[in-house]
C-alpha cells in the first residue's frame, strides 16, 4: 500500500504540531520518521493511524482519501511504545481481539493467532496475561496483535524504547526481518538514530513540525541538506567549525585562526563561491591524530567507548573537536596533539539559511 | 558456640527493629481506628444495649446501672422489640420499599446515570464535558432543605406545581402527584444527587487509562462503542465495584430526603427501613419517642449492611484486585 502526505498540517488550538509535510512511502517500503521530541512525528503518525484528523492537507492510502475514514476501516496495525496490550485479556484475547471485530471464525482465529504466535516465539503464552510476562515478551504480543490482522500498513511509535539495551538490538533485527519478509509498508517512528539509520529504507527527518529531509540512510549521513540533520544524524554528532574558504594558486583552503586544511576543488569551491564566513562540519571519525597534522589542541576529556576513545579536544576558547581515536594511543587529558581533518568528507553549510552548501 | 554467641546480637537486634517496625504501622493505623471505634463499634454497642431495653420518653433515664438492673420499673425487655417489629404489620411493607429504594436508585442512577454522564463527557470536547459534569455536582451541594423545596415546587398541585403548570398548558387534568406514585420522584430527586459521585470517579478512572490502550483499541478495529464494551468498561471494574458497594450502604442508610419531602407517605407507603428505625425512635406522632424499639430497627440495618457488603467483596474478589502484580512490568 503507497502512503501519500500532501501538505499535511495539524494545529492544536494555535499550536503547530505538524507543519505542511509532503512526502510518499512506497508500497512495501520501511520509512523512519526521527526527530527530537515534540517535532511532530508521532502526531503525523496519528494522523495516518485516523486517530488524528488532519487540519489541512491530504492522506491517501493508494488512491484513496483517507482523511474522514474512521481508524477501523483504514486495515492498519500499529505498535505503541507502552505495548498499551489489553491487561484484561490473555495474550490470546489481545492477538485475537482484531480478528473478532472482523468478525472472524472462532477455528480461524485460533489457526491464525497460532500460527502468529509460533513465529513470535510466544505460541506458549497463549493463556498468560499481559501482567505475567516480561517486557521483551508483551512486546512480542503487541506486535502480534498487530500483525495477526494482515495490516495494508504497520505503524510503530516508538516500539522499542522500554526495551533493555540488549532486547532492543535483537527486536530491531527481527522486525525488520519480519516486514521485508511480508513485504508491508511500514512507518516507524523514533527519536534514536540508530534504529532509524539501522531499520529504515528512507528516513524523514522532522524538527519543529516540518519535514527536514526525506532520504535514504547513507545520504543523510554522507550528504546532509541542513545543519540540523547534520548535527542530529551521527553519534557521536559531527563537529562545527567557523572558517572561511579561499583559492590560492588553484587549490582550496578552510582557514581560521588556528587551521589551514586543503579543501578538494568540488567541496571547496562551492563554500568559495558564498565567500564570507562558512561553517564547517566534519565527522569525530574524520579526525585523526597525525604528527603532521593541520590542528593542534589540548585534549580536555577521555571518553572509553571500548572500540575507540572519545576525545574532547579544545584548539582554543571557542572552538572544540570530538575525536575519535584508537586506544591504544593512550591518549590522556591535558595532552597536546595534533590532528588531521579528512577534507575528502567535509561539509559546509550556510551560517544564516543553515542549508548545506554542497547538496541540495 | 562462638558462631551462637556472635549472632544473638545481631538477632536481638533484628526482632526490635521488627518491633519497632510493627509499632509504626499501628501509629499510623491508630487515627482511623480511633475513628472507627468511636463513631461505628461504640454506637454499636449501644445500640445493640438500647435495642433489649424498653428505653422511650415516659420511663426516660440516663443511668445506664439502673437500666441494667432495675425490676420496677422493668427495662431490659431482652428480644421484646424484635418480637414487637416482626409482628409489626407495616415491617413486611417497608423492608420491601427499602429493597425498591435502593436497587433502582443505584441501578438506574447511581451507577447507571453517573456511568453514562462520565462517558459521554469523556468522548466531548474537555472543557464542554467538565461544564456537564459541574452541572451534575449541583444537586448535591445543594442544601438538603432547599433542594427538597424545589422538588416541592415542581410536584405541587395547581396553581403552584411546575408540571402541573405544563399539564395545563397541554390540556391535561391535574395530576396529584404526592397521591399517585410518589416513588417516581423518590427514586429521581436520590439519584439526581448520587449519580454525580460515580460520575466523578468513573469520569477519573476513565480518564486515568492510558491514552495508547484507547487508541491501540481503534486502530484494532473497534467502534467508539465496541471500546466502551471490550476495554473501558472492563477497566472499570475496581471502581464499579466501589461505587456499588458504597453507595448500596449509604442508600440503605439514608432517608432525609424521603423525611424531608413526604416523611414516608402515607401508610407507610414510601417509608424505607431507615426512615422507620428513626420514626419509631425519635419522630411519634404521640411525641412518645421510644428509643428502644427504634434501636430494634437499626440493628436489623446494620446486620443488613455487615451481610451485603461481605458478599459484594466475595462477589466481586477484593483480594484478587488488590493483589499485587505477579511481574514487575517495566
Amino acid at each position: 500500500m503507497r502512503i501519500m502526505l500532501e501538505n499535511l498540517t495539524k494545529r492544536f488550538g494555535t499550536v503547530v504540531g505538524v507543519d505542511d509535510i509532503t512526502l510518499a512511502v512506497e508500497d512495501g517500503e520501511f520509512v523512519a520518521f526521527l526527530g527530537p521530541s515534540g517535532c511532530g512525528k508521532t502526531t503525523t503518525l496519528l494522523m495516518v493511524a485516523g486517530i488524528y484528523k488532519p487540519t489541512a492537507g491530504i492522506i491517501r492510502f493508494g488512491e484513496r482519501v483517507v482523511n474522514q475514514v474512521p481508524p477501523k476501516d483504514r486495515n492498519i496495525g500499529m505498535v505503541f511504545q507502552s505495548y498499551a496490550l489489553y491487561p484484561h485479556m490473555t495474550v490470546f484475547g489481545n492477538m485475537s481481539y482484531p480478528l473478532k471485530l472482523k468478525k472472524v471464525s472462532k477455528e480461524e482465529q485460533m489457526l491464525r493467532v497460532q500460527e502468529v504466535a509460533d513465529k513470535m516465539g510466544i505460541g506458549d503464552l497463549l493463556d498468560r496475561r499481559p501482567g505475567q510476562l516480561s517486557g521483551g515478551q508483551q512486546q512480542r504480543v503487541a506486535l502480534g496483535r498487530a500483525l495477526v490482522k494482515q495490516p495494508d500498513v504497520l505503524l510503530f511509535d516508538e516500539p522499542l524504547s522500554n526495551l533493555d539495551a540488549r532486547l532492543r538490538l535483537s527486536m530491531r533485527g527481527e522486525i525488520k526481518h519480519l516486514q521485508k519478509e511480508l513485504g508491508i509498508t511500514a512507518i516507524y517512528v523514533t527519536h534514536d538514530q540508530v534504529e532509524a539509520l539501522t531499520m529504515a529504507d528512507r528516513i524523514a527527518v522532522m524538527n519543529r513540525g516540518r519535514l527536514e529531509a526525506f532520504d535514504a540512510p547513507d545520504d543523510l549521513y554522507d550528504r546532509p541538506k541542513t545543519l540540523f540533520i547534520a548535527g542530529f544524524v551521527g553519534n557521536p554528532p559531527m563537529n562545527f567549525l567557523e572558517v572561511e574558504v579561499c583559492q590560492e594558486n588553484g587549490a582550496f583552503y578552510a582557514v581560521n585562526q588556528g587551521l589551514r586544511a586543503q579543501v578538494p576543488p568540488e567541496r571547496g569551491e562551492p563554500a568559495a563561491r558564498r565567500g564570507g564566513r562558512v561553517i564547517l562540519g566534519v565527522r569525530p571519525e574524520d579526525v585523526t591524530l597525525a604528527d603532521a597534522g593541520e590542528v593542534r589542541g589540548s585534549v580536555f576529556l577521555v571518553e572509553p567507548l571500548g572500540r575507540d576513545d572519545l576525545l574532547d579536544v579544545h584548539l582554543d576558547a571557542a572552538n572544540r573537536l570530538n575525536v575519535l581515536a584508537d586506544p591504544a594511543a593512550h591518549i590522556r587529558a591535558g595532552d597536546t596533539v595534533t590532528l588531521s581533518l579528512n577534507m575528502q568528507r567535509a561539509q559546509f553549510f550556510d551560517p544564516q539559511t543553515e542549508q548545506s552548501l554542497l547538496w541540495r | 558456640m562462638a558462631y551462637a554467641t556472635q549472632m544473638a546480637p545481631a538477632g536481638a537486634r533484628s526482632r526490635s527493629q521488627a518491633a519497632r517496625a510493627r509499632l509504626t504501622a499501628y501509629g499510623f493505623l491508630a487515627p482511623a481506628g480511633v475513628l472507627v471505634l468511636f463513631f461505628f463499634f461504640i454506637p454499636m454497642i449501644l445500640i445493640l444495649f438500647l435495642s433489649i431495653t424498653n428505653l422511650a420518653t415516659t420511663n426516660f433515664t440516663t443511668d445506664v446501672l439502673k437500666m441494667a438492673t432495675s425490676q420496677d420499673p422493668r427495662y431490659i425487655v431482652w428480644g421484646d422489640n424484635f418480637e414487637r417489629m416482626f409482628a409489626d404489620a407495616y415491617a413486611p411493607k417497608i423492608l420491601f420499599n427499602t429493597f425498591f429504594y435502593v436497587l433502582s436508585t443505584l441501578l438506574l442512577f447511581n451507577v447507571g446515570l453517573g456511568l453514562i454522564i462520565s462517558l459521554l463527557t469523556t468522548h466531548i470536547n474537555r472543557r464542554a464535558g467538565f461544564f456537564f459534569r459541574a452541572l451534575w455536582i449541583l444537586p448535591r451541594i445543594t442544601s438538603p432543605a432547599v433542594y427538597i423545596l424545589m422538588w416541592k415546587r415542581i410536584v405541587a398541585s395547581s396553581p403552584f406545581g411546575i408540571l402541573n403548570q405544563f399539564n395545563e398548558l397541554l390540556g391535561r387534568p391535574e395530576a396529584n402527584y404526592f397521591q399517585g406514585d410518589p416513588w417516581v420522584f423518590i427514586v429521581m430527586l436520590n439519584g439526581f444527587i448520587g449519580a454525580s459521585f460515580g460520575m466523578i470517579i468513573f469520569t477519573s478512572a476513565i480518564e486515568s487509562i492510558p491514552k495508547d490502550l484507547l487508541n491501540a483499541s481503534l486502530v484494532d478495529g473497534s467502534s467508539l462503542l465496541q471500546r466502551v464494551r471490550h476495554v473501558i468498561l472492563p477497566l472499570l471494574r475496581w471502581p464499579l465495584l466501589f461505587v456499588i458497594t458504597y453507595q448500596t450502604l449509604s442508600l440503605l442508610t439514608s432517608f432525609e430526603y424521603i423525611l424531608l419531602f413526604n416523611q414516608g407517605g402515607a401508610a407507610s407507603n414510601n417509608e424505607v427501613w431507615s426512615l422507620a428505625a428513626y420514626n419509631r425512635a425519635l419522630n411519634t406522632y404521640f411525641a412518645n419517642a421510644q428509643w428502644g424499639y427504634g434501636s430494634a430497627f437499626a440493628v436489623v440495618l446494620v446486620i443488613i449492611g455487615v451481610v451485603m457488603a461481605t458478599v459484594y467483596m466475595r462477589v466481586f474478589r477484593f483480594g484478587e484486585l488488590v493483589a499485587e502484580p505477579k511481574i514487575e512490568v517495566l
